[in-house]
């Protein structure tokens, strides 16, 4: 690759054209590297070079975030970069933001990589971590020379197109996507090693933070089941024979809808479990185990419920991510809205 | 309790006309081994061949993998209630044929069981590549039911572990380690000023072809309980597990479990390996609520200050870890849990079935649904028509070429939630 094109975005501050009493001022374009963008070259060498600074005053950019984003864009399309650099922003909130937003349009709208550095507080770390390249940085400009080093090899392996590692390796924000990478200690000793530090009231770092968790409350109760309209829904896995839909035996990449129209009874001939979580010997002798489908005819003949909805839902619950599993759930939970059905009983496994 | 283990290093694996060790070479007589399966009345045949390290060789559906070790002094023999009588073991000396493996497989349920890759980008997530390994084929009398076949697959593995570990038995070590566990009081009075430290081993134990074994009992019927590090070293747990490949803990783990390793290495320096606690997974609440109750009592007992607690398969099992973690940090004592994730191929997706603000220290083991590519092989060893199946594998995950497309779970051992491997993820 010949040398990579670069465009840095500053505000006012950095771009030495003045403090808060310039923070109004609206984007411009100047050539070449300006105030940090002296560093960054410096540590770039002759693998890129600083074509433009685009700079925009803060209060100006936050204020008139649109207009500012499209002339931000037109100026940073015009030098047809390979890659663009914001900021470091450290913890001026403002700068955060339009650092984040700037690197997040360059990234959707033009489609070229972008780096951002900033403080773990700053609050466009939260708003922008999840799609934009953060660089954890110190809160103020006294960090700017490790801030430079930590940006520039990631900056200059998204130019290229490298494949970027975890966020452990490759030293940027967490974006809440989880990438596999080999530690250089096995499991165990870093169990050991975070245990002592816990212990000795030391600073230790979790490899998974604990997601809020989402839990769901249960529906009311149904005032009367013989009036109700059930549904069956199960993540058990049970499908006809021979599994026409090829449900995953784990991770599951999406559900099947099953006609009950006449079926009675969940045959060996005629039903198994495509769920590859648990043993399968006793669902595939009688699938009424998993999806009680004989006794709510019964209980449909003997007027215990109201009737048996015509349609089950069905898909495997087996390391399937939380995500998909939402999404099934509304797109059935529709159907079954539009079918009129007042009850719904979930069997798992 | 004390125990030394002797390791005498095998760098190659060949059939030969006696079954022996010689120069570090494992020589395994074919006839008299496979007689010695064929004893079993439910099985109808055994083929066994051979992977080494760097080979291009797949092995699939793979069930167990067992390391081969023999009691050369001390009571009792290795794994206890199954090849040698119920007593205790973990004193004495053990001998282990270290970088050799038996790895039984065998179509028990169809989804659970996994991949070993000899060489190729498989072969860096499972610690199985690494090892010459006997591989075991066994087919099942016509009309052997599931759970029949799978106990018959288990005792193969041992008994044929048991069989090449004898071969050790009057070998000289090239190296010895020592492990030795005090008395609670004793270990106090030894290091007063070092964190107690215990170790909290869940068992998979969900049943139905989910269970593992603890001399000879059923972990699903048994309560929570202490048993000495090194008891674990002479096969007083053994794996009887159709799980989901990637995360459950093989006899292998069981008699190498490194955490008992690490925390034996700190023991005395910067801790007191104080004891460790098992405990299982069972499927009812009534059994989670009584098992995690005891066990937070246990730790509480022996007066811990922290505990590492490791886990088996996913899912279901994360609610026992969370409930584990949050009862035992509510005694004051202080955790670091070791787990791996489900978070979508995509990694974008919640890792854990269940969570908690107490579980603030957690080492993963990677993400099970990222997806894999590995090549073709030369050679399969089993049967390589259940890959589409398996838990990760989907309909076209195996192509043609003899490629594969699937998700990490489907490798053997690859994110192991006893620490066994280097993979993470962030």
């Amino acid at each position: 690759m010949s040398q990579i094109k670069v465009v840095h975005y500053l505000n006012q501050f950095f771009a030495q054209v003045g403090g808060e009493e310039k923070a109004n001022i609206p984007p411009e374009i100047k050539e070449g590297p300006v105030g940090p963008g002296m560093a960054f070259q410096a540590a770039f060498q002759d693998q890129a070079k600083i074509v433009a600074t685009v700079l925009c005053g803060d209060s100006y950019f936050n204020e008139h975030t649109e207009e500012s984003v499209d002339a931000v864009l037109e100026m940073i399309r015009t030098q047809k970069p390979d890659l663009v650099i914001c900021g470091p922003a450290f913890n001026a909130g403002r700068y955060g933001v339009a650092c984040g937003t700037v690197a997040s349009a360059v990234k959707e709208k033009l489609g070229i990589p972008a780096v951002t550095g900033m403080y773990a507080e700053n609050p466009g770390v939260d708003l922008f971590k999840s799609g934009v390249y953060i660089v954890p940085t110190r809160d103020s400009a006294v960090g700017m020379r490790d801030a430079v080093a930590a940006m520039v090899p990631l900056a200059l392996k998204l130019a290229r197109g490298e494949s970027v590692g975890s966020s452990a390796e490759e030293g940027y924000i967490p974006m809440g996507i989880r990438k596999n990478f080999f530690e250089t200690k096995r499991g165990s000793r870093r169990a050991v090693d975070m245990l002592l530090k816990k212990l000795a009231g030391e600073p230790f770092e979790t490899e998974f933070p604990m997601p809020d968790f989402d839990r769901v409350p249960p529906n009311a109760a149904v005032v009367d089941m013989r009036k109700a309209k059930v549904a069956l829904v199960t993540s058990g896995g049970i499908v006809p024979k021979g599994n026409p839909d090829r449900i995953e035996s784990s991770s599951a990449s999406k559900y099947g809808k099953y006609d009950l129209e006449g079926v009675t009874d969940l045959t060996a001939e005629e039903y198994e479990t495509a769920h590859g979580g648990y043993d399968p010997t006793y669902a595939n002798e009688d699938a009424d185990r998993v999806l009680p489908v004989d006794m709510l005819r019964e209980f449909e003949k003997e007027g215990k419920i109201g009737s048996l909805s015509r349609y089950f839902y069905s898909t495997v619950g087996n390391g399937t991510a939380v995500a998909s599993s939402k999404k099934y759930a509304q797109e059935i939970s529709k159907e079954l809205v539009a079918d009129g059905v007042s009850a719904v009983i979930l069997t798992s496994t | 309790m004390k125990l030394e283990v002797g390791y005498i290093p095998i760098r190659d694996i060949r059939f030969g006309p006696e079954s022996k060790v010689d120069n570090n070479v494992l020589y395994v007589n074919k006839r008299e081994l496979s007689a010695l399966i064929l004893a079993d009345e439910g099985i109808a045949s055994v083929a066994l061949d051979l992977a080494r390290p760097g080979e291009s060789v797949r092995i699939t559906p793979v069930k167990d993998v067992i390391e081969p070790r023999v009691k050369v002094s001390g009571t009792g023999g290795i794994f206890p209630g199954w090849c040698a009588k119920v007593r205790t073991v973990g004193e004495g000396k053990t001998h282990v044929l270290k970088g050799a493996a038996v790895v039984t497989t065998g179509k028990v349920v169809g989804f659970q069981e996994g991949i070993i890759d000899m060489s190729g980008e498989g072969a860096q997530y499972t610690p199985f590549s690494k090892l010459n390994s006997l591989v075991l084929v066994i087919q099942p009398k016509e009309g052997t039911e599931s759970h029949a076949y799978e106990k018959s697959l288990r005792l193969a593995g041992l008994k044929t572990a048991e069989y090449l570990g004898k071969l050790a038995e009057h070998l000289e070590p090239e190296e010895v380690h020592t492990y030795e566990t005090l008395s609670v009081t004793e270990g106090i009075k030894k290091y007063p000023e070092l964190p107690r430290v215990g170790y909290v081993l869940m068992l998979q134990s969900q049943g139905l072809l989910h269970d593992t074994y603890v001399y000879g009992v059923d972990a699903k019927q048994t309560l929570p309980t202490l048993i000495g590090p090194t008891e674990l070293m002479d096969g007083a747990i053994v794996s009887g597990n159709c799980v989901s490949a990637c995360d459950k803990n093989t006899t292998y783990h069981h008699l190498n479990n490194p955490v008992v390793e690490d925390l034996f290495s700190e023991h005395g320096k910067a801790l007191n390996f104080t004891g460790l606690i098992i405990t299982n997974e069972n499927v009812y609440l009534a059994d989670k609520e009584r098992s995690s109750d005891r066990t937070a009592e246990l730790c509480a007992y022996l007066g811990l200050d922290g505990v590492i607690i490791s886990q088996e398969g996913f899912g279901n099992p994360d609610a026992d870890l969370i409930m584990n973690c949050r009862k035992i940090e509510a005694k004051g004592i202080r955790t670091v849990i070791i787990t791996d994730e489900y978070a979508g191929q995509d990694g974008a997706s919640q890792s854990l079935a269940d969570a908690d603000a107490a579980a603030d220290a957690v080492v993963t083991g990677g993400n099970a649904n990222m997806v894999i590519h590995l090549p073709a092989m030369d050679r399969v060893i089993g049967s390589i028509d259940r890959v589409d199946h398996i838990a990760g594998g989907w309909s076209g995950s195996l192509k043609e070429d003899g490629t594969i497309t699937a998700e990490l779970q489907v490798i053997t051992g690859a994110t192991n939630e006893l620490g066994f491997n280097t993979l993470s993820a962030r």
